[in-house]
């Protein structure tokens, strides 16, 4: 199987379709790539649920401040501009609506845009949601950067979410190290290929039917 | 004149009963008022539930609560990360009880409170394993779930600055939950770093008006979690 795209390259890909001057909250791992991306002339505003809208990157060591951190609890820094909030207004921005892209990463999409990233749901695993069901309900465009399949293998693309869901039919745009997928009412299409990768290859590395390119 | 000053953290949690359901405000180490969990550790009193993002990290402030056998329940969004390990040992024993809470529905639930709204609607859990057994009603077309409010009797929170009236500003991403928390207390008590005479902070700028404030210690040079952990310490 070819590569397709690196964890860099997919950010990248999703980077180019937020427009100029969105807010934008950025998941943990390969979503918090997006913020290297940024395409020229654009600027988006980095919101983060613990309360900051404007945040910068992360500081040199000598720079940090213990009482500035993002959701994921790295320390960050506050750009010009920047605004500080508490947790209600904060989820305000993002349940009423005035959020407007959320790149987050995923264990299962479905074909019908459910998606499941917050827990297993095995025995003994301790639940733990944070603001994820709270992001895909308010958000205005849910994107999901992902690799295409499990280290195992396994599909993460899929036609029903075995884990639990953290929200139903949300999911707008995927971008995996194969493809830009689609969901659609008729199910995953794919949008664009990977250099070197072939539809077939996305098929069969996908849990459920895909859809050429149109 | 009125001022909500007391001497030292341990006056000011004296009273905390077997059994009180407590706020802690913070997001992770950012906002956790450590010299007031300390405190309370010290104090002693045990059953308590308690309402926080998290359940703490290493071996100090509310990890070192729950650690001491204090906690009987905690409400929380994300109870797991890299650096707690004392909550997970005591949830997978059976030893303390959980309710997971999404973020943005804890904060709400903690604003409601303190706003005198007992319940509301929100999209948030729709379609999911935590929306089991809550009333669900249509708006417009759209599924929302029934949420109510949370109130308890004390909320501890740290501070930037308070006056006497405990009018508050906080430092950054410090703030997070405790405006909420402190609204939805019947106590609320305060470690402040810097404490100024009335007129000190700019009516404009106050972040907590002094209404929703009970008690404020002054703790000038306070620890910081991270701190602590990184350096490997415990408490007691």
């Amino acid at each position: 199987m070819s590569t397709g795209w690196t964890r860099e390259q997919m950010a990248a890909r999703a980077a180019q379709d937020i427009p100029d001057g969105s807010y934008v909250n950025l998941g943990i791992g390969i979503p918090e790539l997006v913020t290297r991306f940024v395409p020229a002339g654009r600027e988006f505003i980095y919101h983060t649920e613990n309360g900051m809208l404007g945040m910068g990157p992360p500081p040199e060591e000598a720079e940090r401040d213990l009482d500035l951190m993002n959701a994921g609890k790295k320390y960050v820094t506050a750009l010009p501009g920047a605004a500080y909030f508490h947790h209600a207004d904060s989820f305000s921005m993002i349940r009423g609506g005035h959020i407007d892209v959320c790149v987050l990463g995923t264990m299962q999409v479905a074909a019908n845009g459910d998606i499941a990233n917050w827990s297993t749901g095995a025995p003994g695993a301790i639940p733990a949601v944070g603001g994820a069901m709270d992001l895909v309900q308010g958000v205005k465009r849910i994107y999901v950067i992902t690799q295409h399949t499990t280290k195992t293998g396994e599909p993460k693309l899929v036609e029903t979410c075995s884990y639990p869901l953290t929200g139903p039919g949300v999911v707008s745009r995927i971008f995996t190290n194969l493809a830009v997928v689609d969901v659609t009412p008729d199910g995953f299409r794919v949008a664009e290929l990977a250099p070197g990768v072939t539809f077939e290859e996305v098929q069969q590395n996908t849990g459920a039917p895909v859809l050429p390119p149109n | 004149m009125i001022d909500k000053k007391y001497p030292s953290v341990a006056a000011a949690v004296a009273d905390i009963p077997d059994g009180a359901t407590v706020m802690i405000g913070g997001f992770g180490a950012s906002g956790s008022p450590v010299e007031l969990i300390h405190a309370l550790i010290d104090h002693g009193a045990t059953g308590l539930t308690v309402i926080n993002n998290n359940t703490g990290n290493g071996e100090v402030g509310l990890a070192a609560l729950i650690g001491n056998g204090q906690v009987s329940k905690m409400i929380c969004s994300f109870p797991r990360s890299s650096q707690s390990k004392v909550f997970p040992a005591l949830y997978r024993e059976g030893r303390i009880e959980l309710e997971v809470v999404p973020q943005g529905t804890l904060a709400e639930r903690i604003r409601a409170a303190g706003a005198g709204i007992p319940a509301f609607y929100t999209p948030t859990t729709v379609g999911t394993i935590l929306a089991e057994g809550k009333e669900q009603r249509d708006f417009n077309g759209r599924a929302y779930v029934l949420e109510p409010w949370l109130k308890a009797d004390i909320a501890l929170i740290k501070s930037e600055v308070a006056d006497p009236l405990g009018n508050l500003t906080f430092n950054k991403t410090a703030r997070n939950f405790c405006p909420l928390m402190c609204m939805a207390a019947t106590t609320t008590i305060v470690q402040t770093k810097k404490f100024v005479a009335r007129g000190g902070i700019d009516p404009e700028h106050v972040i907590t008006p002094g209404i929703f404030v009970n008690r404020i210690v002054e703790v000038p040079d306070p620890v910081h979690e991270d701190t602590l952990i990184a350096e490997g310490r415990s408490y007691p």
